[in-house]
């Protein structure tokens, strides 16, 4: 079945200055309840993989560092 | 992909908030026992309650009601349906569960003198305990798991449970939604929490995770049961909620209706008496929308400044903390503007109606050696407090359960088909996207089975969710992650059939907009003062009725029908002011 790629613009950002995922951390991912987070392992960063969210908010509020900021969808704006 | 293999005693599904306290409930009966909790997201932030909670809706606090008034309350604002023995098991527990949550370090709020500061939200009784710093909730529960020993799995997705052949429980199985490995877990006793079927409608917004619930909660559960041959009860008493346009949490009358907030028309007029979520409240609230004195919104800038500071404080850091940001937005300053709100997507929710799993006063549900608590099982209006206390009984009663029964057989070649139809999507290169399927199933459920529900429309998407179920074999997973949500569009299917099933089944109109039925638009208590039950009946979605039984809290006749009376009466108010 032929497929097509959509962009979407996700609703949860990461300040790459401020992540330490190369360090190992891996909190955001963990904590998120849809498991849309995920550690890009090129940069050594943490980015929105899937637009699955609920933005519930412990992947902002429990990040050590405050890189991650979540917006509320476009969709519902 | 591998498959793994372990056995325990107590197996509990869902590390929200009904599951870990069933967890550590079986540890602290027998500490001897082999107790685990499996979890599809992560136990420290999961479930509906994954930010924490802004109060108790429901709590039965000594000096402000008895266990006797709140079954009436319940009973009543449940229309009639309701196993009375459940709620009183619920209502006789809430306290105690109170001050153990309160000694665990949960923060409830407490007047100059410590008592509990309750609040009348309530059509009759005042039953709401608020919790201003209600934030931490998920914190605590980790750290009472750790100190029971409770064993933790994360993101395990469970799909079945394991059945022996007499029909009595022998475990689940699962997959990892990062390795797509294969997970059997054999057990003596599985509790069920796994929490609302919460991606059942789609959100006006389009968007398929602007949910009410936390989607996560895709009604995994309500499938898991139907399929092990639980009984389930009250499907038709759907989840429709008053809620924040577009933003879909809720505006929280709860919170606010204390300080002053309520609920208006576009005239800012009151047009309910009780703001308490119920499906006759809901009824005037859509007539309300559809009468041309809509939007409905939430009115607070009546209130004074520090009012409002405190209401703010309260719910931009709780339950929703994203609602200041949705706000800010729209440039909505609660001082100025009124809050829009709109009507939900339906759901299946026991802990806001009562739609779930059937349990009894001991959360025993029909499986033998399965037990369920939470949003997911059948006691109505039961919210948090109803869920921390049924988790209690299961935890109790699954503890019970070990002492007496050996670890069941399993059946090699049930764990062989499941694994099958879990692993089938990974190797279909040319099938369809899980987010298009579901889409389109959710878009469905909304056109045929949002009420007012009508009888032809429900019947046409039967047809839609049997065409549906055709799709799902052509479901394709190019990751574990999308597998994960291919084998919700499983669970999201079966509970849209469920939905509509029993919908049709109850020929009659009760619970406010719940269950209204053009074409049977009286509630008619000959025939239909009754549980629905549904249960899987050699391999079909069958319904039937369970008689109800007789009340232990009778109910005088004023009582019956105090929730009939929800909209307020325009002329008896103005002669009321002309007096």
């Amino acid at each position: 079945m032929p497929t097509t790629l959509n962009i979407a613009t996700v609703p949860v950002s990461v300040d790459e200055d401020k992540c330490i995922a190369h360090k190992g951390c891996t909190v955001c991912v963990d904590v998120c309840p849809l498991d849309v987070l995920a550690i890009d392992f090129v940069k050594g960063k943490a980015y929105m993989k899937f637009d699955e969210c609920w933005y519930c908010m412990p992947c902002e509020k429990d990040c050590p560092t405050g890189a991650i900021h979540v917006d509320i969808p476009y969709l519902l704006r | 992909m591998n498959t793994h293999i372990q056995t325990v005693d107590v197996l509990v599904i869902g590390g929200g908030t009904a599951g870990p306290m069933a967890a550590v409930k079986a540890k602290e009966a027998n500490p001897e026992l082999r107790v685990l909790l499996l979890e599809k997201a992560n136990v420290k932030r999961s479930g509906a309650i994954s930010m924490g909670m802004d109060g108790l809706n429901n709590a039965v606090v000594p000096g402000f009601a008895t266990p006797e008034q709140y079954v009436k309350e319940i009973t009543t604002a449940n229309d009639g349906i309701v196993n009375q023995k459940t709620v009183m098991a619920y209502a006789r527990n809430s306290y105690d569960m109170i001050e153990e949550l309160d000694r665990w370090g949960v923060k409830f709020e407490k007047d100059e003198t410590g008592d509990f500061a309750m609040r009348k939200v309530h059509h009759m009784g005042t039953y709401v305990l608020p919790m201003p710093e209600g934030h931490d909730i998920k914190k605590v529960l980790y750290r009472r798991l750790k100190r029971a020993r409770v064993e933790i799995t994360n993101r395990l997705v469970a799909t079945r449970l394991l059945t022996e052949k007499g029909g009595s429980i022998a475990g689940a199985m699962a997959f990892d939604c990062r390795t797509a490995d294969f997970h059997v877990i054999r057990a003596r006793t599985v509790v069920l929490a796994t929490g609302a079927a919460g991606r059942l409608g789609l959100p006006a917004s389009g968007y398929l995770f602007g949910t009410y619930e936390n989607p996560t909660n895709a009604g995994d559960g309500y499938s898991m049961a139907y399929h092990a041959g639980a009984e389930l009860s009250g499907i038709e008493c759907f989840q429709i909620n008053p809620l924040i346009k577009d933003y879909n949490g809720p505006a929280c009358a709860y919170v606010t209706g204390p300080f002053g907030g309520y609920t208006t028309n576009n005239k800012g007029e009151r047009f309910i008496e009780c703001d308490y979520w119920s499906g006759q409240m809901m009824m005037e609230f859509y007539r309300e929308l559809q009468g041309g004195d809509g939007p409905v919104f939430l009115k607070l800038d009546h209130l004074a400044e520090e009012t409002i500071s405190t209401i703010e404080t309260i719910l931009h850091t709780n339950e929703r903390p994203s609602r200041g940001r949705f706000h800010e937005g729209r440039g909505t300053n609660y001082r100025e503007q009124m809050v829009e709100m709109h009507i939900s997507e339906i759901g299946l929710c026991s802990g806001h109606s009562a739609s779930g799993v059937w349990v009894n006063e001991h959360a025993e549900t029909t499986v033998p050696g399965l037990y369920a608590a939470g949003d997911l099982a059948c006691v109505p209006h039961n919210y948090m407090l109803g869920a921390f206390v049924y988790g209690k009984l299961a935890g109790e009663s699954a503890a019970r359960y070990c002492a007496e029964h050996p670890l069941p057989e399993f059946d090699e070649a049930q764990v062989e088909r499941e694994r099958e139809r879990v692993w089938a999507p990974l190797s279909r290169e040319d099938g369809l996207p899980p987010s298009q399927v579901e889409y389109k199933l959710r878009r469905m459920v909304n056109d045929y089975l949002q009420p007012p529900k009508v009888t032809r429309k429900m019947e046409i998407g039967l047809q839609r969710f049997e065409a549906i179920r055709a799709d799902l074999d052509r479901l394709s997973a190019s990751n574990p992650h999308e597998l994960m949500r291919a084998m919700e569009v499983h669970a999201i299917r079966d509970c849209a059939e469920m939905a509509a099933r029993a919908s049709l089944y109850r020929t009659e109109s009760r619970w406010g907009l719940y269950h209204y039925r053009v074409d049977h638009p009286g509630r008619n208590d000959a025939d239909w003062f009754v549980h629905v039950q549904l249960q899987k009946q050699n391999g079909a979605m069958t319904c039937f009725k369970r008689p109800i039984e007789p009340y232990i809290v009778k109910l005088d006749e004023q009582e019956k029908t105090a929730y009939q009376r929800l909209r307020i009466n325009k002329e008896e108010k103005e002669l009321c002011q002309q007096l």
